[in-house]
């Protein structure tokens, strides 16, 4: 039994043990469940309890606060506080790290009295989801707040460990809180609470378990930065990546993994052994060579510009950049991509299908002319587009949408053709313009290094602005190419690369571009 | 169906006297109207009384036993009416709504309600949508209280002085022949607490006794001259004798000693003071306090003689009320002034005059006021606090904001989608929004909107551009609102006007921002009520010709479409879309355990959901942009090469299909697929493709044969 000494809390001059709690949560995280299982704890203690909620359209995924008191039994009917008020909360729950983050903001985590349990599990908000970059708030704030600001902090993923358990979120934290030791309150009383609820109660049980011994004996943070970076991942193996395939092809690969190693310097290797194997994976062990042949191209303008006191900051953007650029998104790449059977066991693993059931998967394809006119042969293709009133009669044919079950003969044949194609590809119109796009693109990169070596890297960053397929694509390069722009009317000044950068960040921040306009327009003004 | 069953929760309402009652406060409610004899209870859904609703639709048979009719009426402005049914029969009736949208819509019956007087006891319970969580414009139904003189209880907000407020509400009502309003503030409305119950009570006279013997009296109806009588009633007979009640009864209550200063107070504020007071060590947590209180359980009519005397031993009191203007200070400025008393008055200063009476508030304002009053009862440190407060560190760029949002799955997202489409092609036109879960395109991603009028008026807020012009007005409403006033205030004006607006009605199969209660054209199977009335029939038979049914929402394609044929026809009056699936939310809820058993059953069933290939996704969030789902979220990957996370979908989608047809309407990537796993399939099933997956494996292993192949990432 844990049987957990009764707290003293004679913030209230008359002694009474009235224990304040807060629950935030989002809506549809079960925060109402959470808070009638404590209601049932603590009457089922022989404490007083009152909860209250804000109902209605609030809980409509929106921030939401539950907040119950309870205090034991006594001669009348307690007079207690309907909501949480800054510096006067005893616990607080948070079923999502931003929340928690947010009863901090509203003063509700006090270091003289409040111990903070949540999760660190994150749950996006729209305006961290709709960026065109990396809208996701940073977590690292939240977490030295919480350590500064709570008198105990209890923290883990509890929505982890929820799932894990075929539970929900509620019985995770309500364990936590039990581990916590914040309410005066046995373990099975909680258990009991569980029970009587009546539903689900074996999978609650078992997220309840983890939920307390997450946090038992964890009076510290358990670190964790962003949600997504769970420390499960394994780092890269240095060697590069385990490779299966035809005899001679492997040796030709490791010769390419030894010429990384032999020709490029240190800081370099890992990103150019990710982009070797992105390159290869996209076409053949000979597109491989002429990656490497470009990047050792941009080495030895690297050099030139004096890279090796500047960590060789050119040679690796180059590594990650080209590599992207020569893996462009084509039909031919995603249909292949769509038919490996690796992927195919990703999706059954992501829906959780066992041997007893069947697996069906439908694509969502839309394919325009332009991208049929990308795989045709490349005199071929551009003849199509140049003629005005034969693309639109095509267009028609072609741009629509279409479903593709890929478990079916009929629907994976179909793909599996498209993506056997690969050994043409470098005849396609696709491909044409997107070489000619790279060096155009490398050699204005090599040109500003040889004179600002800040502006040249910036300049191989600004690849990071193309992304997406029609017309996301066509907006990406529409911003690629206004950010380059500004390249000459920067050179020479001391904050060249920063303002480049900043060009880059702010095309990041809006689907138009309207922030990286008005970011032009100073510059301009510079 | 509503969202939330009471089904369990309403077997207390049966227990007799001497039993203890625990729940919330609106379960609490009802039980006490069941021991005061109501005969009917009516009243319109909307937070915070829509459980109130609820929990008298699952109550129903219970009602039924003790003979109390039970009406969903189909406005406030019914729900107002409906209590004319007390005006001439001593039958007790009460009504219910969100207030004071509700009490706007109803004004007109209520005016009609209180001019001509009741003779049973008629009680409107009000969820007074104010402060933290509130959805509408913040104002005091007070006014209302004053302008058609019906009076206004403001309990404290525990279960055993609400229960008696309902209980005394009825009798004050009979003795002043006043309707009464019971205001219920947001958080007393799902406040958990108990108290001790009485026996239930049939209706002295049933409403088929009534209409079996008719009665009319010509002075109860409001026509002249019997208005102007109406009037002289109100002040010289029903007025005093509420005064009299009030105070014979005690309604009002008086706590605390006989110190020099004292406090006023709404009933409703009366645990917000009582908190401040313990803070300051005044009172303790059970109620005990030295300094005066004055607590009004009625709010209006006022009496004047109990706050004088309370007043007039007192060098200054302060007046606890929340919202504004603060008619109750002015009353009593007014009074203290008559009365040629010396008393200071306190009330919006030190207190705020905007906002919510927050913990923090309540604090600084009765600490401020004591301080300048009554500095000798404070202690040292709340005197003169010289403990600097704590900084709070700065989370505000990093806490991103969560309004509330389309839930998974909502088949409205998939209609904001479409219109954002259609105007990224036709440019951005002047959208008229409506009160309802649709309004959550006014944030983003989607951004449509720019007003909203009240409920089911959302097209009749576009009425003035009925002009000619190059773009059209869109106006949008929800299946509630058309059903609530949207069919005669928005399709038939605009028919009669011939208006040549787009009107799109939102038809998610219920009132479902409001917690999914049943309307006209629900498709559920109501046992006690008539459903399933199209909405095209209706508008069609008020005389509009360009009607469009969409049936499945998530075919944004067909969305986007039919707006712009909608926004480019040459055909004139308005053009009508109906676009209509079912609340997610509620879906679930009925599907979600049905499917569970045909699982367990054995039975064949297909369960979707959606993905995201992570290596063709390109990280460009375009589809959030067009979506906002709370299942398809962004995501790292643990890849050097990656700067920007990419999208991925939880494990709480619930397949609706909104991401595949955004993809395909806006041409956006091929990233998305369905994945449908079938549980229990058929043999047919197994064997098809056990073959598909023979062929399948034969072809990839002959095409890995002949070339590199990766080990997964992180393997």
């Amino acid at each position: 039994m844990d049987a957990i000494a009764p707290k003293t809390f004679d913030q209230v001059p008359d002694r009474d043990r009235t224990i304040k709690l807060a629950i935030l949560a989002v809506g549809g995280q079960g925060g109402g469940v959470i808070t009638s299982w404590i209601v049932d704890l603590a009457e089922r203690n022989g404490w007083y309890a009152q909860s209250t909620s804000v109902p209605g359209v609030a809980q409509r995924t929106g921030a939401t606060v539950y907040y119950v008191e309870m205090v034991p039994e006594g001669e009348s009917t307690p007079v207690l506080g309907m909501m949480p008020s800054p510096g006067d909360v005893d616990v607080v729950m948070a079923a999502e790290l931003m929340e928690a983050g947010r009863a901090i903001q509203r003063g509700f985590v006090s270091p003289d009295r409040t111990t903070l349990i949540f999760s660190t599990d994150r749950t996006m908000a729209v305006a961290e989801k709709i960026v065109p970059g990396d809208g996701i708030a940073d977590s690292v704030p939240v977490m030295e707040a919480a350590r500064e600001v709570a008198k105990e902090v209890h923290a883990a993923r509890l929505e982890l460990l929820a799932t894990q358990s075929g539970s929900v979120i509620s019985s995770s934290l309500f364990g936590a809180l039990a581990g916590s030791g914040a309410l005066p309150f046995p373990r099975e009383t909680f258990e009991q609470t569980i029970e009587a609820s009546g539903r689900g109660v074996k999978a609650s049980l078992k997220a309840f378990a983890a939920g307390f011994d997450a946090v038992r004996g964890t009076a510290g943070v358990q670190e964790a930065t962003r949600a997504s970076e769970a420390p499960d991942i394994a780092a890269p193996a240095p060697a590069g990546p385990a490779v299966a395939g035809p005899e001679k092809m492997r040796q030709a690969w490791d010769t390419l993994l030894q010429r990384i190693e032999r020709e490029f310097p240190a800081e370099a290797q890992m990103m150019a052994r990710a982009g070797l194997k992105k390159v290869v994976d996209f076409q053949d062990v000979r597109y491989g060579k002429e990656y490497l042949d470009r990047l050792a191209a941009m080495l030895r303008i690297d050099e030139a510009a004096g890279g090796a006191e500047r960590d060789h900051d050119f040679t690796v953007a180059a590594a990650k950049y080209i590599a992207n650029a020569m893996a462009y998104d084509d039909v031919i790449r995603v249909a292949d991509l769509k038919t490996r059977g690796s992927r195919i066991e990703r999706v059954g693993a992501d829906v959780r299908v066992t041997s007893e059931q069947v697996l069906q998967i439908t694509e969502f394809m839309h394919p325009r002319l332009e991208e049929m006119c990308g795989m045709l042969p490349a005199s071929f293709g551009r003849r199509i587009l140049a003629n005005e009133g034969l693309s639109k009669r095509l267009d028609r044919f072609i741009n629509k949408g279409r479903r593709v079950r890929t478990d079916t003969i009929r629907g994976f044949l179909t793909l599996y053709a498209i993506g056997s194609l690969r050994g043409y590809r470098r005849r396609t119109l696709r491909h044409e313009m997107e070489v000619a796009h790279l060096e155009k693109w490398l050699a204005l990169a090599s040109e500003t290094v040889a004179e600002d070596y800040g502006l040249g890297v910036e300049v191989l960053r600004a690849r990071r602005l193309i992304k997406g397929y029609s017309d996301t694509h066509v907006r990406g390069e529409s911003k690629f190419d206004r950010v380059l722009s500004a390249v000459p009317l920067l050179k020479g000044r001391d904050d060249s690369a920063t303002w480049l950068n900043r060009l880059i960040e702010a095309s990041l921040k809006d689907e138009k571009g309207d922030m990286l306009d008005g970011a032009l327009k100073t510059i301009r003004t510079l | 169906m509503a969202e939330r069953s009471f089904a369990k929760e309403v077997q207390q309402l049966r227990i007799g006297a001497g039993e203890e009652f625990r729940g919330e406060g609106i379960l609490a409610v009802t039980k006490a109207l069941l021991e005061c004899g109501v005969g009917y209870v009516a009243g319109y859904q909307g937070a915070p009384i829509s459980h109130l609703m609820d929990v008298l639709s699952d109550a129903e048979d219970i009602l039924g036993e003790l003979g109390v009719h039970f009406e969903q009426s189909g406005s406030e402005a019914v729900a107002g009416a409906t209590l004319a049914a007390s005006v001439h029969y001593p039958i007790r009736g009460a009504v219910t709504f969100k207030s004071p949208v509700g009490t706007n819509v109803a004004s007109d019956a209520l005016a009609n309600l209180s001019s001509g007087g009741v003779t049973g006891g008629a009680l409107i319970i009000i969820g007074e949508d104010y402060g933290e969580g509130a959805s509408i414009m913040q104002e005091r139904t007070h006014a209302f209280a004053m302008k058609s003189q019906l009076w206004l209880l403001d309990p404290r907000p525990n279960l055993e002085s609400i229960v008696k407020a309902v209980r005394d509400g009825f009798e004050l009502s009979e003795v002043s022949n006043t309707p009464v309003m019971l205001e219920m503030r947001i958080r007393a409305c799902h406040v958990h607490g108990r108290f001790m119950a009485q026996d239930n009570v049939r209706p002295k006279m049933s409403l088929a006794e009534a209409l079996e013997n008719p009665k009319r009296d010509l002075n109860r109806i409001v026509l002249p001259p019997a208005s102007f009588l109406h009037e002289k009633e109100k002040v010289e007979s029903r007025w005093p004798n509420a005064v009299t009640f009030i105070k014979e009864r005690g309604l009002n209550e008086f706590f605390g000693g006989d110190g020099k200063v004292g406090i006023v107070l709404q009933g409703g504020m009366y645990n917000g003071v009582m908190r401040a007071l313990q803070r300051l060590g005044l009172a303790d947590i059970r109620g005990h306090t030295d300094i005066p209180l004055y607590v009004l359980n009625v709010t209006y009519p006022l009496v004047d003689d109990q706050f004088l005397d309370f007043a007039r031993d007192k060098d200054a009191v302060l007046v606890v009320e929340e919202g504004q203007p603060n008619h109750i200070e002015q009353a009593f400025g007014a009074m203290l002034h008559k009365a040629g008393l010396e008393t200071k008055l306190f009330g919006k200063d030190p207190f705020p005059v905007a906002g919510e009476y927050t913990g923090p508030v309540m604090l600084d304002a009765i600490r401020g006021f004591l301080l300048e009053n009554a500095p000798a009862v404070l202690s040292d440190s709340d005197r003169a606090p010289n403990r600097p407060q704590m900084e709070l560190p700065d989370l505000s760029k990093t806490v991103p904001p969560r309004p509330p949002g389309f839930c998974v799955g909502c088949p409205e997202r998939p209609i904001f989608a479409g219109m954002k489409l259609v105007q990224e092609e036709l440019g951005e036109h002047h959208v008229a929004a409506d009160i309802g879960c649709h309004l959550f395109s006014i944030m983003p991603p989607f951004n449509i909107g720019a007003s909203t009028m009240g409920y089911g008026l959302g097209p009749a807020s576009a009425s003035a551009f009925n002009v000619k012009a190059k773009k059209r007005s869109i106006s949008v409403m929800g299946d509630g609102g058309f059903w609530h006033n949207g069919l005669s205030t928005g399709i038939t004006n605009a028919v009669f006007n011939k208006h040549d607006g787009v009107i799109l009605v939102v038809d998610n199969y219920y009132s479902a921002a409001t917690g999914g209660q049943d309307i006209p054209s629900s498709r559920a199977n109501n046992k006690s009520r008539s459903t399933a009335h199209p909405i095209t029939e209706a508008v069609k038979g008020v005389g509009a010709k360009w009607v469009r049914q969409i049936d499945r929402t998530y075919d944004v394609t067909k969305v986007r479409d039919t707006f712009r044929e909608a926004l480019t026809t040459n055909e004139k009056g308005p053009k009508v879309i109906v676009a209509s699936s079912e609340c997610m939310l509620n879906r679930q809820r009925r599907e979600k355990p049905q499917m569970a058993k045909a699982i367990s059953g054995g039975e064949r069933v297909v369960k979707p959901k959606f993905g995201v290939d992570e290596d063709v996704c390109t990280g460009d969030h375009a589809c959030m942009r067009l979506s906002g789902c709370p299942s398809l979220s962004v995501k790292e990957l643990d890849d050097p090469l990656r700067d920007d996370p990419i999208a991925a979908i939880d494990q709480n989608c619930v397949g609706c299909g909104n991401c595949g047809e955004v993809a395909d309407a806006a041409v956006l990537c091929p990233s998305f697929y369905r994945a449908d796993v079938v549980h229990n399939p058929t043999r047919w099933d197994r064997r098809i493709a056990k073959f598909r997956q023979g062929v399948m494996s034969w072809l990839q292993k002959r095409r890995d044969a002949r070339r590199l192949v990766f080990a997964a990432e992180g393997a």
